[in-house]
């Protein structure tokens, strides 16, 4: 497969998955914005943008047009109508590698995000547009798990999404674990929510929303898709894969990385990063992550001519 | 004419369907019945299906030239141009005849130039063609093949005739079009298809693919289409054949050149490449050898190519032999190398840097139309029939200022057929572009794409222009 189709793939994913990201963590915080709260408004939103890895400085937010710009603001590169112009622009570069149903699911919904941007309906109920790249999304995954072959370039899209997620959860996390103020019920229920999680949450430790037991349900379940590790370990299937079909000199790097990231998830307890500092966890995850990634452009996508021609 | 015919007017122009006295021709009855036959809400349903068909495929091509690049559907007429089994004999022939001595004439003038010589040809109109390229003087390309995809622009002429009006040997699209159009036109008419005996045209891809791989060299036959990208108004249609056949879509960007041989970024390493069949003009393909400017080519492939490590189709300068100038000069090339007299004709040309050739269409430009040699697509063209007094002062103008770049050709009325158009059955202009391909052999797939002239009573049947398509059937026998 060519480079460059492997990149727009992967980008194309990653963009996509970044927008939903942004779409659940907007849908969670909205509702409890609408309960009173022992944090100020403009402290709340402090930590929304906080939680999707935008650094903010004190008064630097105006809560009256926040929720737009986030939404609908194709200027501004967190927003959900970039991360769909940017995923559908990669889309675009490589429509004849994707199926006819997912270039046409993507298009539609960057028709609705762009259309909402100039509308004051829009503006009225920004719920209704972040529903919509939501329920976009699923569907977006369903199509391409069912609509388009499962070889290289497939793998390249999973590649992308689930490192997003790997890279987008830990600063989530963040966000919640490391501030001073203890966090009360209803912000335990919006960072459940922030990662549709709080159903699967009260299976596994009924309705007790402990700091505890929701950091090692959102880092360390292996079978909820929105975890850590879970993304982590999708992101090992896929690299595995990969390296199968691909005649790379990748000289185990790639696999070094991924491995040695997801033991560390895979055999921690959450009581020893609890007391270890939360916060150096989750900064050591994105940073493996990050390096994972650079390892992956530079064996697949942008490696040096002459390494290549000796090879 | 009975119901669906009822605004049908016959002009001066050979119509394709009726005879002067207003019966259908032989080969075009079936289709008249069924039209008689079907109720009007019937074609109408039709012609949405086969719309949303086009559609769904994305079928679409950019328009330049607008405020924004818009991206439309291209316009598709329901009705089918029939051509019998004997005339397209003779237009296959004719067109093989064609291109083989084109292609002599272009390894001549890259190589020797007997014709230049032996004065059949001027010089000066050889070397002052826009698609001229000193650069491939005395450079050999596989089997003498410059041209390997051409796609010829025939019409027919009152009489009946069909002529050559432009050969297209550079990047000629709409192959794309024809093959979905004939997909579409098998679901709504079926047993129209079953009736006639179409020859089947589905084979392109594979046709192209077989002369791509007969340039390769020896043992190595990895071919790639280059195309300059997802803005370009053809790259459906790049895509569409890539897949087609199988191979890489590549961009210039995915391209290296190292020691003089040509590669593609994989996420395997570096794979070599034998053979391009490149969508790209020379101008860009390479900004080392032509335009600096261009960012879609690579960087030293005019090198690799001249040291024969890899194959470009078409082959670079090949556009010479599409200048309009040298195009009035095909009849006597023929003559030349093949020692034939040319079985399909030219149109009547008349070149600008002859100077009662020039006083003549200069005084009378209301009569001609007037065309810069190096454009296509419609582009740089004056219909003087159809043209204001500023418009043809213009031309007047741009004439004098550089003949070399003008030709003009009589006023011809291209033949007409019949299309469904908003719900009634009317005449329009029409063309035939089929698609030649050159390698071991010469194989034409029978058929072609037909350019309608969509609006009423014009002559421009260019897709950039207002123009659609509609399928061809050439018939068993």
């Amino acid at each position: 497969m060519l480079s460059r189709v492997a990149d727009s793939l992967y980008w194309m994913s990653r963009y996509f998955e970044r927008a939903n990201h942004c779409a659940r963590v907007l849908e969670a915080n909205y509702n409890l914005m609408l309960n009173p709260s022992k944090f100020s408004t403009e402290e709340r939103w402090q930590r929304i943008m906080a939680s999707i890895g935008i650094a903010t400085e004190a008064g630097g937010i105006d809560p009256q047009s926040a929720m737009h710009k986030l939404t609908s603001d194709a200027g501004f590169e967190s927003s959900i109508a970039y991360c769909i112009a940017v995923s559908r622009e990669n889309a675009g570069q490589v429509r004849e590698q994707i199926s006819s149903e997912m270039w046409e699911g993507l298009n539609s919904l960057y028709h609705k995000v762009t259309k909402a941007s100039s509308n004051l309906e829009a503006e009225a109920h920004p719920m209704r547009l972040v529903d919509a790249v939501r329920r976009g999304s699923y569907q977006f995954h369903g199509m391409t798990d069912a609509t388009m072959n499962h070889g290289e370039g497939w793998q390249f899209i999973q590649l992308g999404k689930y490192m997003e997620r790997s890279c987008a959860l830990p600063v989530l996390l963040d966000a919640y674990f490391s501030r001073s103020k203890e966090a009360d019920t209803l912000d335990c229920v919006g960072l459940l929510a922030s990662c549709a999680a709080f159903e699967s949450y009260c299976k596994v430790y009924t309705a007790e929303l402990k700091p505890d037991s929701m950091a090692e349900f959102l880092l360390l379940n292996p079978e909820f898709p929105y975890s850590v590790r879970y993304a982590v370990e999708q992101m090992g299937a896929a690299i595995a894969a990969i390296s199968r079909t691909s005649f790379a000199n990748a000289n185990g790097t790639i696999e070094r990385i991924a491995g040695r990231l997801r033991a560390s998830l895979e055999y921690a307890q959450i009581s020893e990063i609890m007391t270890g500092g939360v916060h150096r966890y989750l900064r050591d995850v994105i940073e493996q992550c990050e390096s994972l990634h650079a390892a992956v452009h530079m064996v697949y996508i942008d490696y040096p001519i002459q390494s290549a021609l000796e090879a | 004419m009975p119901a669906p015919f009822g605004e049908y007017a016959m002009g001066q122009a050979y119509d394709e369907m009726f005879r002067a006295n207003g019966r259908p021709r032989t080969h075009y009855r079936n289709l008249y019945t069924k039209l008689l036959n079907l109720p009007s809400e019937e074609l109408d349903r039709f012609k949405q299906e086969a719309d949303l068909s086009f559609f769904n495929q994305g079928i679409t091509f950019t328009v330049y030239g607008r405020a924004e690049s818009t991206e439309q559907i291209f316009p598709h007429d329901l009705l089918p141009r029939i051509v019998t089994s004997s005339e397209w004999a003779t237009i296959e022939r004719g067109l093989k005849q064609r291109i083989t001595a084109l292609n002599m004439f272009l390894a001549d003038i890259y190589h020797e130039r007997r014709i230049v010589k032996d004065r059949v040809i001027p010089g000066e109109i050889i070397y002052t063609c826009k698609h001229f390229r000193r650069q491939m003087q005395g450079v050999r390309v596989p089997r003498d093949v410059y041209v390997s995809v051409a796609g010829t622009d025939l019409i027919r002429m009152p009489d009946g005739r069909f002529v050559v009006l432009e050969d297209n040997l550079r990047v000629p699209s709409g192959v794309s079009y024809m093959l979905t159009s004939r997909k579409v036109m098998k679901q709504i008419f079926p047993a129209l298809f079953r009736k006639y005996g179409v020859r089947p045209i589905e084979q392109y891809s594979q046709e192209l693919l077989s002369t791509l791989r007969s340039l390769a060299p020896e043992g190595r036959s990895t071919i790639v289409l280059l195309t300059p990208g997802n803005y370009n108004s053809a790259y459906f249609e790049h895509a569409f054949l890539a897949r087609q056949m199988g191979i890489e879509l590549v961009e210039g960007r995915d391209l290296v050149v190292h020691d003089n041989t040509v590669y593609m970024r994989t996420t395997s390493g570096l794979q070599r490449v034998d053979v391009i069949y490149r969508r790209v003009g020379d101008d860009f393909v390479d900004p080392l050898a032509f335009r600096a400017d261009s960012t879609l080519g690579v960087a030293g492939l005019f090198n690799a190519y001249r040291a024969g490590n890899v194959v470009l189709a078409n082959a670079l300068g090949s556009g010479v032999a599409d200048d309009k100038a040298i195009y009035s000069y095909v009849p006597k090339i023929i003559r030349y190398y093949l020692d034939e007299d040319p079985i399909v004709d030219n149109v009547e040309t008349f070149l600008m840097t002859d100077r009662a050739q020039r006083d003549e269409v200069c005084g009378n430009l209301g009569k001609y139309v007037v065309k810069a040699v190096g454009e296509s697509g419609g582009y740089g063209m004056l219909i003087g029939p159809h043209s204001s007094r500023e418009q043809r002062a213009e031309f007047r103008e741009k004439i004098l200022a550089d003949p070399r770049n003008y030709i003009a050709q009589p006023t011809i009325t291209l033949s007409a057929a019949p299309c469904f158009m908003n719900g009634r059955i009317e005449p329009r202009h029409v063309d035939l572009r089929p698609y030649v391909l050159f390698g071991e052999k010469v194989t034409i797939v029978p058929g072609g794409l037909t350019r309608v002239a969509l609006r009423k009573g014009s002559l421009v049947v260019n897709s950039s222009q207002g123009g659609g398509s509609k399928d061809t059937w050439v018939l068993e026998n």
